[in-house]
């Protein structure tokens, strides 16, 4: 395995248990008052928790994904041969949603799959073994098509370099492209989203985490330091 | 997972599933065009195998092979054991040479758990004397929840279930059988009702002890059986005369047509091989439908290829 800089923390902070106490627990939901999501001082956060603010709201997130749904078909000229891969867990959602817009939107029927990067990441070894998510591709496979990345945060762009190593053994596209729902910024490696929900300028230690209506009950984007440990 | 994988005892509940769920979602490299992953590239894997063995050394060999480990084969015909050289010593030599974790299969039965004092690698149990043999009992079991769970073929519905109710039925040389044993362990961890049918002869002494009961008339267990799993009897380690002839055996023991006809609808036959055709399964039931031997083979890959990655994928202990 390659030397690496200090790791970054894990990219979207998924599968926290803690973090998502902390965001029922902060009042922070998607319908957050203006001046509470701007002022960064809600509630009292519990000793040792971190308080976490709104970004994005439900309404927000949806008008979002609109825009990427339009912008996918405008690229790739009505969606012809088009694959939506999401990378687990809050990305194969997302790519379903953006596959039920883009059939509504223009009719067109995107296959949809999803593509769990864990056997390729470059830092396995700094953490115990992690359970595997699914992969499942279309059945039509992906050589010769335009295969579109959807995950939920694009931060360090680790996960997409696994991503696309993972792609690699799978088949050939004539192309990748990326969207994501948020990107933070503070980029490792040359890797760049072709469709962006929204760009969140953050600070290195902060945690963006996107919560799911499938996966965690509601649709929201909360911002927040890092819990110390 | 724990460093070491010596007894199916060392597994619990959560950790079985958590294999059988890895092999699942492993399975389908063996589909893709390209049957190979990077996670364990530098690694090193040594299979050190001091019983002759075809599909348990081939099957881990090809195991560290699709995650990209280097393989050094060992088998004892043919080295310093020759010599006089002892298991430590082989052991230590190996681990020098830089390996990351050794597959060991022993006659002797307790040698994975000495090794496993000595060297500061994992060490895996491919089978040791009549004592254990856990990776054959999680690929039978990945076999189980397979053929009899719930969803489809690829196991997409069955991740995190394990095998409740399931009634399974040992029959055979129990007593020098590890896969047996791995097998009682393991399916009774999982939540399958065991059930051992066998001569008294073939019995072990502290069967009272496993987690599962006991019979001597197969006819009447073949009715209540969801899993029929045939043992061979092991001529090579049986030092006494523990039945009167083969054919005798055969006609008590055996599972031709007219027993298979026994079975429920669903239930599925199962053989750890090598089998010996004719004495505990008749040719025409091994290559029945019902048979799962082939599909233990291919399964056999992709719960090794789970066991390895969870011992040797990441820092540190997974559970």
């Amino acid at each position: 395995m390659c030397a690496m800089t200090p790791r970054p923390r894990h990219e979207q902070g998924t599968g926290n248990g803690t973090a998502q106490g902390q965001a029922a627990s902060g009042g922070s939901t998607g319908v957050a008052p203006p001046g509470q999501a701007s002022g960064g001082s809600t509630g009292v956060a519990p000793p040792g928790q971190a308080e976490r603010k709104a970004v994005l709201a439900a309404e927000e997130i949806r008008r979002a994904l609109s825009r990427i749904a339009h912008e996918i078909l405008e690229r790739t000229h009505g969606g012809d041969q088009v694959v939506l891969l999401g990378i687990p867990t809050r990305g194969v959602p997302l790519a379903r949603r953006l596959a039920a817009r883009i059939s509504s939107f223009e009719g067109a029927i995107v296959p949809v799959g999803s593509l769990d990067v864990t056997l390729h990441r470059d830092d396995l070894r700094l953490r115990p073994a992690r359970a595997l998510r699914r992969t499942e591709v279309p059945p039509d496979g992906i050589d010769g098509k335009t295969v579109v990345l959807v995950d939920d945060v694009l931060f360090s762009g680790r996960t997409i370099r696994a991503a696309l190593d993972a792609l690699n053994d799978l088949g050939r596209p004539r192309a990748v492209q990326l969207a994501v729902l948020v990107d933070r910024g503070h980029r490792e490696l040359p890797i760049r989203a072709d469709y962006v929900g929204k760009n969140l300028p953050t600070a290195h230690r902060e945690v963006v985490r996107v919560l799911l209506e499938e996966t965690d009950g509601e649709d929201s984007v909360l911002l927040g330091e890092q819990v110390a440990e | 997972m724990k460093r070491h994988l010596i007894s199916a005892a060392d597994l619990s509940r959560e950790e079985a599933v958590l294999v059988l769920d890895t092999a699942a979602e492993l399975a389908s490299v063996a589909g893709r065009p390209i049957r190979k992953l990077p996670t364990l590239r530098g690694r090193t894997v040594v299979n050190l195998f001091y019983e002759d063995s075809t599909r348990t050394r081939t099957s881990f060999e090809a195991a560290a092979k699709r995650l990209s480990a280097d393989v050094i084969n060992f088998s004892a015909k043919g080295s310093s054991v020759a010599k006089g050289e002892s298991l430590k010593d082989t052991a230590l030599t190996l681990e020098a040479m830089g390996s990351d974790a050794i597959v060991i299969r022993h006659g002797a039965s307790g040698a994975p758990h000495r090794l496993a004092g000595w060297v500061t690698g994992s060490v895996i149990n491919a089978g040791d004397g009549t004592h254990e043999h856990p990776t054959q009992a999680l690929l039978d079991a990945f076999t189980i929840r397979q053929r009899l769970g719930s969803g489809d073929q690829h196991g997409a519905d069955q991740r995190g279930t394990a095998l409740d109710g399931v009634r399974v039925t040992i029959v055979g040389d129990i007593l020098h059988s590890r896969v047996a044993r791995s097998n009682v362990l393991l399916l009774s961890t999982l939540g399958a009702e065991v059930a051992l049918v066998a001569p008294p002869t073939l019995i072990p002494h502290a069967v009272s002890s496993w987690p599962c009961k006991v019979s001597y008339d197969l006819d009447a267990e073949l009715g209540k059986s969801d899993v029929v799993m045939m043992l061979r009897v092991q001529h090579e380690r049986m030092t006494a005369a523990y039945f009167p002839s083969i054919r005798e055996y055969s006609r008590r023991y055996g599972l031709d047509a007219g027993r298979m006809a026994l079975l429920p609808e669903h239930a599925i036959v199962m053989h750890p091989g090598p089998m010996n055709r004719g004495v505990e399964i008749a040719a025409e039931v091994a290559d029945s439908p019902r048979s799962t031997i082939v599909a233990q083979v291919a399964n056999g890959v992709t719960v090794r290829m789970a066991v390895l990655y969870l011992m040797l994928g990441g820092a540190g202990e997974s559970l």
